[in-house]
Order: C-alpha cells, then structure tokens, then sequence
C-alpha cells in the first residue's frame, strides 16, 4: 500500500512535452463565440421577473457631517417600493459620491425621481485631496518608520556617481467597463439569490451572511462571465448589501443595483498615487551600490504603505522614509499588481537616469547589476537579450535626446518587474459520465482571461480526449468553492486541483478497464482518445467504450488545491521595451512599439497567455499616458468621472504590440504561475524612460500628458545627476 | 434621465411650433449625442424632446460652382465626408470632420448639433452652471482645475471652451447659417453667430430657443485659395482636441491676398486671429511667416493657471496649419 501511495504522488506532475496535445498550444477561448456574438450574459444583462431598480443617493461633499435626513416623501411615492438610509444623522462622510440612501423602484426613472426627492442636509467640513506635496499636507501627512539596510551614508560616499530625480503616478482608477453591481432576491424568509459582478464567487456568500443574518450556505452565488476587475471586485459592497436589504423589504422581489459610469468612477476603486525623490549611487563601472528614497502618496483615508523599493534589485544600501497622505479622493482598492507598478516607475526611471548620467545604456546597466535580482537572475538576463533583440535595441538605441532633425524626438526605454502569483486553494469535481462526456465544476470564476478554457485544456489533456468533450461549470456557489481571483493566483489554483482530479479519475478508470485489456492498472495511459496499454497500443478500448463500463454511474472525483505534487510554483519574472516618439511642440506621446518578454513557468494556453499580456500592455500604455482621477480641490469631487475625460487608450493609441513567452524544460519544470499581474507592470517605467531617451530629460509623473512633457521640457538644461 | 415628451414633427414649421420660447422647457434633438449624455447627468431637463430628423428640407448637401456648399443641418458627418465635392473644395472641412474618430459620432452626429453642442467644461457638465459659480458667486474655474479651459476671451465671467470641431473651419470659410423661427428665417455669420455670455442666463449662441438652426452656407471656394485644419489631440481614439486652428488662405501669386485664422476649443467662441491673419496678408508664406503668424495669434493669450501649455500648443497649431494648407510642414 505504501509502495502504492509513493507511485501515486510521483504521477502528480504535469505530462512531458511529448505528452502535451493542448497544453502550452494556441487555443482560442472556449466561451469566445459565446461572447463575440453577445450571447454570453453578464451581471449587468440579469433580467430577473418583477425586478426593481435600485438607485443611490450619494453625497455630493467630499467632506461633510450629515445634519437632517428625511426620506417620508420618498416612502409614499407610486412606484417606490422600499427606502433604505445607509447613513444616519451625525455620520461623517470622507468623500464625495459616498452613499446615504438606497431605494427600490419599479423602474429606473423612477428611483432616481425617488432619490432626488429624499432631504439631505450636510454640514460641510473642510477637505483635502491634493497629494503631490506632502508639505502641503499638514497633519493629514503621516510618516511612516524610517528603513535602513546596510550602511546607505557609506556607500554613498563611495558611489563615484550619484542619480537623483523625482518621479511618481497620479491616482488612477480601475474603470471597469462592466460596472460593479449586483442583481439580489430573497426566495422566503432565508434564502437569498446573488448574481453580482465579482472576482470571487466562493467568497461573496460569507461576506453578506453577516450584514444579511443568514447562513451562508443559504446565500447562492452566481455569475456566468464579468467585464473587468482588476482587483477591484472582492467584495459584496455595501451596495451589494444594499441590493439585498431593499429586496427583502420589498417582499423578496429581485433588486439591481449597477453602478452608473461616474459613482463606478468616484467610489468603486482607485490606485494609490505613488511620488517620490530618489537617489542611486554607484561605482563608475556601473555597480550600483546605494539606494535612498522618500516616497508619498494617497489611497484616501486610510494610510498608504511604503513602496517595495528599490524594486526587483536587492540594492545592498538602503534608506527608505515614506509619508502616506490622507485624503477625501475616494476609496482605494487592490489594482492588479498593488504597489507594484508604482515601485517599479520609481526604481527603474531612477536607474535610467543613473545609467544616463554613467553614459551608459540602461540596458547594459540593468544586465551588470542583474544579479541583485537573486535567483531569477538567469531568467532576466536571457529574457533582457530576447526583448533586445525584439526592439533591435542595439542597433537602434541612443544616448538621452534624440539627436534627428524636426519636432518628433524617438526613443527606447526598458523595465523589468517580478510578482509571485502562487496557486490558490480550489476544489474542483470532475465528472465522467458513462456517455464518455466529462464535466467539470468548480467555484471559480473567468476574470475575463480564458480560465474555462485553461481548465477544459488540462482536463482534456489528462483524459488524452478533444477540448470539446470537456464542459467546464464555473461561477456557481452550488459547485465546490475555489479562490478568489487576485494576485494572479488562479491559474496555479485552477489548473493544478484540475489536473488532481483528472489524474484521481483515470487512475479510477483505469482500474476498472485494467482487466479488460489483460493489463495492470498502472501500464494504461490515455491518449488520442483511447485508453491503451503504455508500448502496445494494439490493446486498447475507445474512451466513449471505456466509459460505458462505468455501468450506468457517474464517477465524480475531488481535485484539489494545495495537494499532493508540486503543480504551481511563485515568482514569475519579466521584461519591457518601449519605442515612442514625442512631438516636442506638443508634449503628445505616442507609441510605436512595446516588447514584453514574459515568463509564468508553464504555459497552460499559449494564445491566453500572449492575450493576457498585450492586455496588460494596452492597460499599462493607457495609465503611462492617459490615466488620472482628477480631484478637485475646490469641491474635493472628480472632475473627470466620465469616459470623455477620463481617458483610456484605443486601438489606435498603442502601436506594434510584440508578446515572447518564456517556455522550455527549465520554465516548465516550476510548474505553472500566474500570469495577471506581471506584464501590467512594466509599461508605466518602459514608456516614461523611452520619453526620456527620446527628449532627453525626465518627465517625473505619469501620466505623461502633453502639459507635463512640455514643462520638463521648458526646465530642461538643468540636469537631475551630479558626476 | 427624466421623464420627456417626445415628438417627431416633419415640417421645420411645426417643429418651430412644438419649441417653447423659454430656455430649458424643450430641446432640439437630431444626433443626440451631446443631448442625451446632458440628460442623463441631469444637466438640461427639457419636458420635451423636439426631433428635427424627419424634416426633409433639414437634409442633404449640395453643391454649385456658383453659390458654393449647403449643408443641411441634419446632415451627419459621415454623410459631410462621404461627399465628393467637400473633399475637392473644403479641405479644413474634411480635416475637422476626420478629427471626430469615433464610427459611432460620425454616424449620429449632425454638422447642426456640431455647431450647438454645449461647452464640455467639467463644472458645467457637473451641474455648476455654464459660468461653473458656486453659491458664492466665485469662479469654480478659477480657483480649481482649468487644464482644459480657455486661454483667450478668457476675460470673464466664462472661462469655458466652445466644443465644437467643425465651427473653426466653418468660419474660416465665411460660412452663415440660416435659422428658422417663429418670425421666419433668416442668416446669420456663423462668426457672429457665437457668443460669450455675461450671465447665466445666456446662451453661446445666438439662437432663440424656438430657433432652429437648417442650413449651413459656405461660400464657393475663391480661387488660388488653400486651407487646412490642424488638431493637436492626446488621443488619436475619441478625444477632444486640446487646440485646433483653420486656415483659409486666398493667394495672389506668390503672396497671401487674403487670410482666415480660426482657433478652436481655446475661448468660449471660436476665435478668429485677426492679429495672424494680418501678419500672413501680403507676404508669401515662409517658415518664419508662418511663425510670425504663430504668435501673433496667442499674443494676447493668458494662463488661468494651469492651462499655461495650451497656449504653446495653440501656437503650434496656428503654424502647421498654415504650413499643411500651403503643402509642407508636419503633419498628424
């Protein structure tokens, strides 16, 4: 039996390259006719029977004590079917567009009718919501402890050269285009049906079980397919909640409640602004040896963290200060890869700048001290030398200021980043049913970036049967719970308890044909459709045969994840390379051509996998240069809360997109690691320190609007380095 | 959005009769694409929706060697660009058109609605009023964020800028617009035809809100005139331009006999540069013409603060126009 349980443990591993049909193969998305043709339905498209509409009454101060509520007239207007004050009488609000009523109408005019209707009145306070200076902060400035490693005044003393510069991001929001919302309905008095727009499904029904005082295994949880989170769709939200409160009220009937394009803009999620002085030492050969920064910052009220700088290289001197900045700008949520992207503006501009001020190419800077990358050290370098050659950066990079007549200046940039995006827990059923059809269920979800598919590709693989005979049942709390999905945590999570359940299934089939085929369980494999015997494929039986002898039952098994094997691994490395050009008459930017060179181990779907990150490049591209929620500091409101201004980039705006993937024996053998999070990291850096090769000088903050590169630009000629 | 009245008349008699003379109470719908978002922000709350889309006479372009261009007021400005003759004579036309890069706006939007969209200015669209006041009276737009605000006529009390992109090119072509209206039609300058209001209760435009706007007339295309429109936009998806300048310029040989420079989303009106246009007359166009032009035309520009930038890219603007319509210099 032991000897048994040692075999088994040693066939948890993902199958060799000449064992892979579909993993790691171009596969087009399973549910993607379902969504090019509009069939595919989303939260938002939930239509339920006698539903109302549900509406919010927000606050229009940043900064404001509630001094009379009275919602009696709204109570008694036709139509209106329950009113629900979020906030009472003294309540402090911290920013503008926070809730204070709900209702619940027959139809959306009329709920806004209600919400204009119901009396509010404030008590303005003051409010803050400037960041960039946190000497302009006051007490809304909040050091945080002061790091050091190292000895960070020695090793400046020794540095022959030293970079200092400023540089930053504004906050930005995560702007789904499928707003957040939920459609909630009580069925009696104890059970509640939520179909919400979420990154995590399995977890919503804990969330509401306590605000609603039902168990959570009486609320079910669904959601077919979402349109964009970006870490922003965790939780229930209180208007969630809301939805479901005004829904009992009214008898149980379904409640809607989707956020309009500015409440999505103003309340549903920002990213923190990130802005800091940093400085760079080194020796002349370019060995970077000391690192000192000052960062500041805002997410709102609660305080920012210090940044993981210096980011990817473990410069060995350090001093680190960061004062967070409180603010009336709004809520800040996780926004894929937190912290990240802003940590990697501020060290690889400053070791642009440094490598500027050296005479040297960032790209050679970046391959000399590649080391303080630690033990992905070997993959940053080879993926350097491929995305060099993708850019021809060696033919075509040049010292800072491109040196070419006329107004339009090009140059290139670099970046690399890291994240970890380990597996997460998830169960999964697998199902053979005796027909030979196999389904699989799980709690999951599909951000939007091919999980069904990733799923159906490893399921089929396992069984050696097409894609097609795999159903993939996600997005239902009535299936076994899996994760939620962020951190770049699903894939591993997914795939892995998949591939457990697969491999638990045949072992059960291949017990049950052993006999048939004169063979011991463990000579059978699975392939092409077939279940045969491993060097003699003349004994073998057709899957759909094979299943058959199920007689008549079902086999359902548990795959899970963590288990037995190592199926997911952290630590996914990789590099960008940005090529613009800037009409320095205007200051306007545009992109000729972004290279991402990416590993994530292996490589479920190679077609999602590439899909994920020009994503992610379009996503970085648009906050590099477009991005801002603007605050005013006047009203203390977003001035921007709308698609007109605030500005995402289109098809026309991102240029030649090039995507290289990292595969091979050594990336393979580590398993498989998330993929969301790293390729949305570099753009921000890459692009910024192109504009500089291309104008010569550093545009500190993104985004870099035409007003920004212009006033660089007009303060060009004093340089941030001293030699 | 509210709840309105819809009708549909298909005479602009009837359409005139359905208008009350009272701002607000009713509104013009043809594209909707400004209208609707207003509505939905709860900026205008008319009780009644007027469709001018089923007037026959609002409809179609023409056009004769002799009286020059009709545009009817309805027309889209897909349709604007799908005509051969506007391509052949109206080149800063084109340009305008072009710059508007969304398939959908094109599609719906009408060269009518163009001219009478409202400013896009973030206090206005907030609910601040067209001259964004808080209840103290003070300039939202002074005190807060004017990045996007006007650098010229920017003397008070409105600090917004005119939206629209066909209006610079328009003028810079002499074009009038006949307007109907209780007391029957008449035209007026599309020049004269913006205004920058002193109160809040003033509109852009001279417009009566039972008027409505049928026709655009643009004058036969001189001869030995070039033109173009240059567009300095962020994005080349949808966005609005931060600055746009038309020229139209009449040569006599080798000199400029006459000159238009029309500046756009600069000021609450497009706004004509007679200081540019007066240094191109009488010269032939060189670099350092065009440059000359350049400044005159921001020379009495100023900064409310944080739009400092617009106006090197309105001189910007100003010089690659000329230098596309005279066939040289850099283009988008």
């Amino acid at each position: 039996m032991a000897e048994r349980d040692a075999m088994e443990m040693a066939e948890y591993k993902w199958p060799e390259p000449e064992r892979r049909r579909l993993i790691g193969k171009r596969i087009s998305r399973v549910d993607g006719p379902e969504k090019v043709t509009g069939r595919a339905k989303y939260t938002y498209d939930v239509n339920r029977p006698g539903m109302l509409a549900g509406k919010i009454l927000r606050c229009p101060y940043a900064h404001a004590r509630i001094a009379r509520l009275d919602t009696s007239a709204v109570e008694k207007m036709p139509g209106v079917q329950a009113v629900l004050p979020l906030k009472k009488v003294g309540d402090e609000i911290l920013w503008a567009g926070d809730e204070v009523v709900a209702v619940a109408a027959v139809d959306e005019p009329t709920a806004e009718d209600a919400i204009r209707a119901i009396v509010v009145e404030y008590e303005k306070l003051p409010h803050f919501v400037l960041d960039t200076d946190p000497k302009a902060a006051g007490e809304r400035a909040r050091p945080a402890a002061e790091q050091v490693e190292g000895d960070p005044d020695a090793a400046f003393r020794e540095a022959e050269v030293v970079a200092e510069g400023l540089y930053g991001m504004s906050l930005i929001t995560h702007c789904c285009l499928e707003a957040h919302g939920a459609v909630v309905e009580w069925e009696g008095e104890n059970n509640v049906l939520v179909h919400i727009s979420t990154q995590a499904v399995s977890g919503i029904a804990g969330q509401m079980a306590g605000p609603l005082g039902v168990p959570a295994g009486n609320i079910r949880v669904k959601q077919e397919h979402i349109g964009g989170g970006f870490g922003s769709k965790f939780g229930p939200d209180s208007w969630g909640i809301a939805a479901a409160r005004l829904s009992k009220m009214a008898g149980g009937r379904p409640v809607k409640i989707m956020l309009e394009r500015d409440a999505e803009l103003m309340v549903a999620g920002a990213r923190p602004s990130y802005y800091g002085r940093v400085r760079v030492g080194a020796k002349r050969d370019g060995t970077v040896i000391a690192w000192e920064s000052e960062t500041w910052g805002t997410g709102g009220i609660p305080p920012t963290s210090p940044l993981p700088v210096p980011y990817v290289l473990r410069i060995p001197n350090q001093r680190k200060r960061h004062i967070a900045i409180v603010t009336n700008s709004g809520p800040a949520r996780a926004w894929r890869a937190p912290l990240h992207p802003q940590a990697c503006l501020l060290t690889m501009a400053a070791l642009d700048d440094l490598a500027a001020a050296l005479r040297m190419d960032p790209l050679d800077l970046l391959l000399k001290n590649i080391e303080l990358a630690g033990e992905r050290a070997d993959v940053y370098r080879e993926e350097l030398q491929i995305a060099a050659e993708l850019m021809e950066w060696k033919k075509r990079w040049h010292p800072r200021g491109d040196p070419s007549p006329g107004p339009i200046k090009r140059g290139l940039g670099v970046s690399i980043h890291t994240w970890p995006g380990r597996g997460h827990a998830c169960r999964c059923d697998l199902t053979i049913h005796p027909d030979g059809s196999v389904e699989v269920k799980l709690g999951s979800q599909d951000l939007g970036t091919g999980t069904r598919t990733a799923i159906a590709i490893v399921v089929a693989d396992t069984l050696g049967i097409p894609l097609e005979a795999v159903r993939v049942r996600i997005g239902d709390t009535q299936y076994p719970p899996a994760g939620g999905s962020g951190g770049s945590t699903t894939i591993g999570g997914v795939s892995s308890a998949a591939r457990r359940a697969a491999l638990d299934a045949l072992d059960q089939l291949f017990a049950r044909i052993a006999p048939l085929l004169n063979a011991s369980p463990d000579q059978l494999e699975a392939w092409d459709g077939r279940i045969r015997v491993k060097g003699d494929p003349s004994r073998s039986i057709a899957w759909e045969h094979a299943c058959a002898r199920l007689d008549g039952m079902p086999l359902t098994v548990r795959g899970e994840n963590p288990g037995p094997g190592e199926l997911t691994t952290a630590g996914a490395a990789g590099v960008q390379m940005a090529d613009v050009s800037v009409d320095i008459e205007t200051g306007i930017v545009r992109i000729n051509k972004m290279v991402a060179v990416q590993d994530c181990g292996l490589i479920i779907n190679m077609k999602t996998a590439e899909s994920q990150c020009y994503g992610a490049m379009i996503m970085g591209i648009s906050y590099a240069l477009y991005e801002e929620k603007i605050m005013d500091p006047v009203t203390g409101r977003m001035l921007n809360p709308n698609m007109e201004f605030y500005k995402l980039a289109g098809l026309a705006d991102i240029g030649e997109l090039v995507v290289h993937m990292m595969t091979g024996e050594k990336y393979d053998r580590r398993g498989v690691i998330g993929l969301g999070e790293p390729p949305v990291i570099s753009p921000g850096a890459a692009i910024s320190n192109a504009v500089a090769n291309a104008i010569g000088v550093r545009v500190p903050f993104l985004p870099l609007t035409p007003e920004r590169v212009l006033e660089a630009l007009a303060k060009k000629g004093g340089s941030h380095a001293r030699v | 959005m509210r709840a309105f009245e819809y009708v549909s008349p298909t005479t602009k008699e009837q359409a005139v009769a359905l208008l009350s003379s009272t701002w607000g109470e009713t509104e013009i719908l043809a594209g909707g694409t400004d209208l609707l978002a207003l509505m939905k922000d709860d900026v205008v709350r008319p009780r009644r929706l007027v469709n001018i889309k089923e007037i026959a006479e609002l409809r179609g372009i023409s056009f004769s060697a002799s009286t020059g261009l009709r545009i009817g007021a309805t027309v889209t400005l897909s349709e604007l660009l799908d005509h051969p003759d506007v391509w052949r004579h109206y080149p800063a036309l084109v340009q305008a058109a072009r710059g508007v890069t969304s398939p959908q706006i094109r599609s719906m939007g009408t060269v009518g609605g163009d001219l009478c969209q409202r400013p896009r200015c973030w206090y206005f669209r907030s609910g601040f009023g067209l001259l964004a006041r808080d209840q103290t009276g003070r300039s939202l737009v002074l005190e807060g964020d004017n990045r996007y605000h006007a650098i010229l006529g920017n003397e008070g009390p409105a600090y917004f800028v005119n939206p629209s992109s066909l209006a610079p090119a328009l003028i810079a072509y002499g074009a009038r617009l006949r307007i109907f209206g209780p007391r029957g039609t008449r035209e007026v300058l599309l020049e004269r035809f913006f205004r920058i209001p002193k109160s809040e209760a003033e509109r852009e435009y001279d417009l009566q809100p039972n008027e409505i706007v049928t026709e655009i007339l643009v004058p036969p295309p001189p001869v030995g005139m070039v033109s173009a429109t240059y567009e300095v936009r962020q994005r080349e998806v949808l966005d609005w331009p931060l600055v746009t300048a038309s020229v139209a310029l009449v040569f006599d040989g080798q000199r400029v006999r006459s000159a238009r420079v029309v500046l756009g989303q600069v000021a609450p009106i497009p706004w004509p540069s007679p200081e540019a246009e007066r240094a191109l007359v009488g010269k032939a166009v060189t670099e350092e013409v065009a440059q000359a032009a350049a400044d005159a035309a921001v020379q009495r520009a100023r900064s409310l603060g944080k739009n400092e930038y617009k106006i090197q890219l309105a001189r910007v603007a100003v010089r690659r126009a000329i230098q596309q319509a005279v066939g040289g210099g850099t283009r988008r």
